[in-house]
């Protein structure tokens, strides 16, 4: 703990050269974001469309109305599927490749080369990718509800389910809490916080060689994952009770 | 000149470097040489600052390394150049960008000035025509070399050698050592070399400190590494029977 506080600190820091940072903050955005654009956007169509079959499946009450299945889907959706889950998935996406990343520098002598020249490599290397991360997670959430909403959609149209488009369209608006997006982006900020340092710090340290890398790797996934969750708990009592 | 002070450092309560003095002067290849394990990369790393020392002072032309703040360090670092044992190239970047990379973060000049300065740095090491290409794309001696263009587009004044002809075959290592070499007298750096390759001994070794277990056990040039009596330096040095028998070739032309 102790060591990860020191790195976020070294990592914090004003860059020594603000031209090199926004290069860096660029790259970072479009390797580790808008590369995990379309992945984002597959996953989030079939489980939207899942999540809407299953939960018509499994309404059978006629008492229950039937534009539920609009309501249920979205409340899913929203609170807890775009932003957790598809952060889980992007924290073995895109901390694995982190902690390699960083990891293959370490051993390779490259994080070495950058302190000889008297470059901060934390900030160089990991302040861009924390940035980059919480910038672009959020906008990747907002296209996971989106095309998740559009997965439902699409299983309204599909016939057996006992779904109109109609009654789906009438759930989705029904009831509208504004908020919920909101408290799913500031969730994801802090996701992608937890993804990019914990990924970070385990490839900062790593000792030895490809094997080490690999098991880096390995945990930080693991790590983030649980931060996730715990964190997961924490702010939906902050913010929803 | 670098000059190092009763350098001692434990590892796990184990002394892997005892007691170590030494002067490493301008314009001159300095080599550090002994087996896999007598104490000569953590001596390096001691002298560079990537390792704190338990004891003993490490003065760069009269700056002590260690109790320096971290600002001076950073100056300090902009002074110095190294070329790691695998090189350390950025695999992300260029050969060409890996060579701009201290200029742009340290340089006020123009991208054009720095990119002219990392050219005349690639042409220098004869890698005019490398610029484009990734360190994955190049051969191990165009990666040394392309490291070597890396380690001077600052103008250093201290040029460390980690291993450089670790891998490479043996007309290439002269190569690098001739390279090495040309470039401390032309820009009179203080080079210090890490070595165990006894080519490099032979060829370029102008000031030689030998290490035994962490102990400074020799120092001389490569002309007294021939009529030395030590038998712990002519162990290592003379291991091979080509080495020996330059040595007893030597020996009898000196005594005829």
């Amino acid at each position: 703990m102790g060591e990860y506080t020191l790195l976020m600190m070294k990592s914090i820091s004003i860059p020594d050269r603000w031209s090199m940072f926004f290069k860096q903050l660029i790259k970072e955005i479009y390797k580790l974001g808008v590369d995990s654009l379309w992945i984002v956007i597959i996953i989030s169509v079939f489980i939207g469309t899942v999540i809407a079959i299953q939960i018509s499946l499994n309404i059978s009450s006629p008492l229950i109305p039937k534009f539920t299945i609009g309501y249920t889907t979205r409340e899913i959706i929203l609170l807890e599927f775009s932003s957790s889950i598809m952060c889980l998935i992007l924290a073995g996406k895109v901390g694995s490749n982190i902690a390699s990343e960083i990891g293959t520098m370490r051993v390779t002598e490259q994080i070495d080369a950058m302190e000889i020249m008297g470059v901060n490599s934390a900030n160089f290397l990991i302040l861009p990718k924390m940035i980059g991360l919480m910038i672009f997670i959020p906008v990747l959430v907002i296209f996971s509800m989106f095309t998740g909403i559009l997965g439902g959609i699409a299983a309204s149209y599909s016939t057996g389910t006992g779904m109109t488009p109609a009654s789906f369209e009438y759930g989705l608006q029904f009831y509208f809490n504004e908020f919920y997006i909101w408290y799913s982006i500031i969730k994801s900020v802090v996701y992608a916080f937890i993804i990019s340092s914990i990924a970070a710090y385990f490839g900062y340290y790593v000792k030895g060689g490809a094997l080490e890398v690999g098991k880096a790797s390995t945990n930080a996934v693991v790590m983030s994952s649980i931060m996730i969750l715990l964190a997961d708990v924490v702010l939906t009592h902050i913010m929803l009770t | 000149m670098i000059e190092v002070k009763n350098i001692t450092k434990s590892f796990d309560g184990r002394t892997v470097l005892h007691d170590i003095s030494t002067v490493f002067e301008d314009g001159k290849t300095n080599l550090i040489i002994g087996r896999s394990g007598s104490g000569k990369t953590v001596l390096i790393k001691n002298i560079i600052g990537l390792i704190k020392p338990d004891q003993g002072e490490i003065l760069y032309d009269g700056r002590n390394l260690l109790t320096m703040n971290k600002h001076d360090l950073n100056m300090l670092r902009r002074e110095m150049g190294m070329l790691f044992q695998g090189s350390a190239l950025f695999d992300s970047m260029t050969v060409l960008e890996n060579v701009m990379f201290p200029l742009n973060m340290f340089s006020n000049d123009t991208f054009k000035e720095r990119e002219k300065r990392a050219q005349f740095c690639l042409d220098r090491v004869n890698l005019s025509d490398a610029g484009h290409l990734y360190p994955s794309e190049i051969s191990g001696g165009m990666m040394k070399r392309a490291a070597i263009a890396r380690a001077i587009a600052l103008n250093p004044k201290y040029l460390f050698c980690d291993e450089p002809n670790s891998g490479l075959d043996p007309k290439t290592s002269l190569i690098i050592d001739d390279l090495i070499h040309d470039i401390t007298v032309e820009y009179n750096m203080t080079t210090v070399i890490n070595t165990h390759d006894m080519n490099s001994v032979m060829n370029i070794g102008e000031n030689i400190i030998f290490i035994k277990e962490g102990i400074k056990e020799w120092q001389g040039t490569k002309e007294q590494v021939i009529t030395s009596n030590n038998k712990a330096l002519n162990d290592f040095i003379f291991a091979s029977d080509l080495f020996r028998k330059v040595k007893e070739v030597e020996m009898q032309q000196e005594e005829g």
